[in-house]
């Protein structure tokens, strides 16, 4: 689900950027968490992509109990590292798993948003088709003939589906990601297994540490 | 699960401690680049393997796995222990680069 959120004083931020969400409970027992921003940058308001996990503390009341016009304790734009901005150049990889997808929409829509010219591929995995994230979206994002979005649904897929039906391997991230070239930048998001895996193999493929930039989940405590 | 993967599991990245930072530092602590006391590496601290989010956090070296940095917070104290790290930088001027 999204949270759409507002805020005078939220200053915009960086696509790729997260916020620390705070629930203080009428015992003053705090539970917090990050969240990815998912939304364009833009003053006063920002939207979050909220995966609810069964049994947590935090997911369940932000995606059951919170109501419209209800106010929420937030910290940040935070992060300097997990960011993109034109300036710092491309071709872009990104690679998702699961709700990972957030911060990458975010880096996507600002690209659209200023019209930039800078290749962009999106290579994201689903369990199934109904768990595709802003699938409607995306498919609009790639009608830019620099945008490329790759889907892979390595639980189940629609009759028909003749795209990848695996997890994310080395072949498929070598059919991504291009010629490893100076000014190639990848993020990668998603579960830590995941991630770590992303990474490597991009690595194995070419692509120099420092142009692998990573945000994991870990375990989702929700 | 056994430890090893319950290691991998609950590995996140320094980004991730990024919140608890800002309240220590006034530049923005992600980009921060730290240089490892163990093995002189050197590692922007949102690259950083992270541990222990839930107490605070342990960002250990991504090459020698000395603790370079942990954070712990009780109630309303922060602790910042940097004797794993030689030296800290950061930029003070556009946090946006």
């Amino acid at each position: 689900m999204t949270l759409r959120l507002e805020s005078e004083a939220w200053p915009g931020h960086l696509p790729g950027q997260h916020v620390d969400v705070r629930l203080t409970a009428e015992d003053g027992y705090q539970a917090q968490r990050s969240y990815s921003i998912a939304s364009t940058p833009a003053a006063g308001s920002l939207a979050l992509t909220v995966e609810e996990i069964a049994g947590g503390e935090v997911s369940p009341y932000l995606s059951e109990e919170l109501r419209s016009g209800d106010r929420l304790e937030l910290r940040g734009p935070i992060g300097g590292y997990f960011t993109w901005t034109e300036a710092n150049g491309g071709p872009l990889l990104l690679v998702a798993g699961g709700s990972g997808v957030a911060p990458l929409m975010s880096m996507l829509r600002y690209r659209a948003t200023i019209g930039s010219a800078i290749p962009a591929t999106l290579l994201y995995s689903s369990r199934a088709w109904d768990e595709i994230i802003y699938r409607e979206e995306l498919e609009r994002l790639s009608a830019d003939p620099a945008v490329r979005v790759i889907h892979t649904l390595t639980r189940s897929h629609p009759d028909g589906w003749d795209g990848y039906t695996r997890r994310v391997d080395a072949a498929m991230l070598e059919d991504a990601a291009g010629e490893p070239e100076p000014g190639r930048l990848a993020y990668v998001c998603g579960p830590t297994q995941f991630v770590e895996n992303v990474a490597s193999d991009l690595v194995a493929l070419g692509y120099l540490p420092t142009w692998v930039k990573t945000e994991r989940f870990g375990p989702t405590g929700g | 699960m056994s430890e090893i993967e319950d290691e991998v599991t609950t590995r996140l990245d320094g980004n991730a401690a990024a919140g608890l930072l800002t309240q220590v530092f006034c530049a923005e602590p992600s980009g921060a680049v730290i240089v490892c006391a163990g093995c002189g590496a050197t590692a922007a601290i949102g690259a950083l393997p992270a541990y222990g989010l839930e107490l605070g956090a342990i960002l250990r070296c991504p090459h020698c796995d000395t603790a370079v940095l942990r954070l712990g917070a009780a109630g309303a104290t922060l602790c910042l222990d940097l004797r794993g790290a030689v030296s800290l930088r950061v930029r003070i001027g556009d946090s946006a680069s």
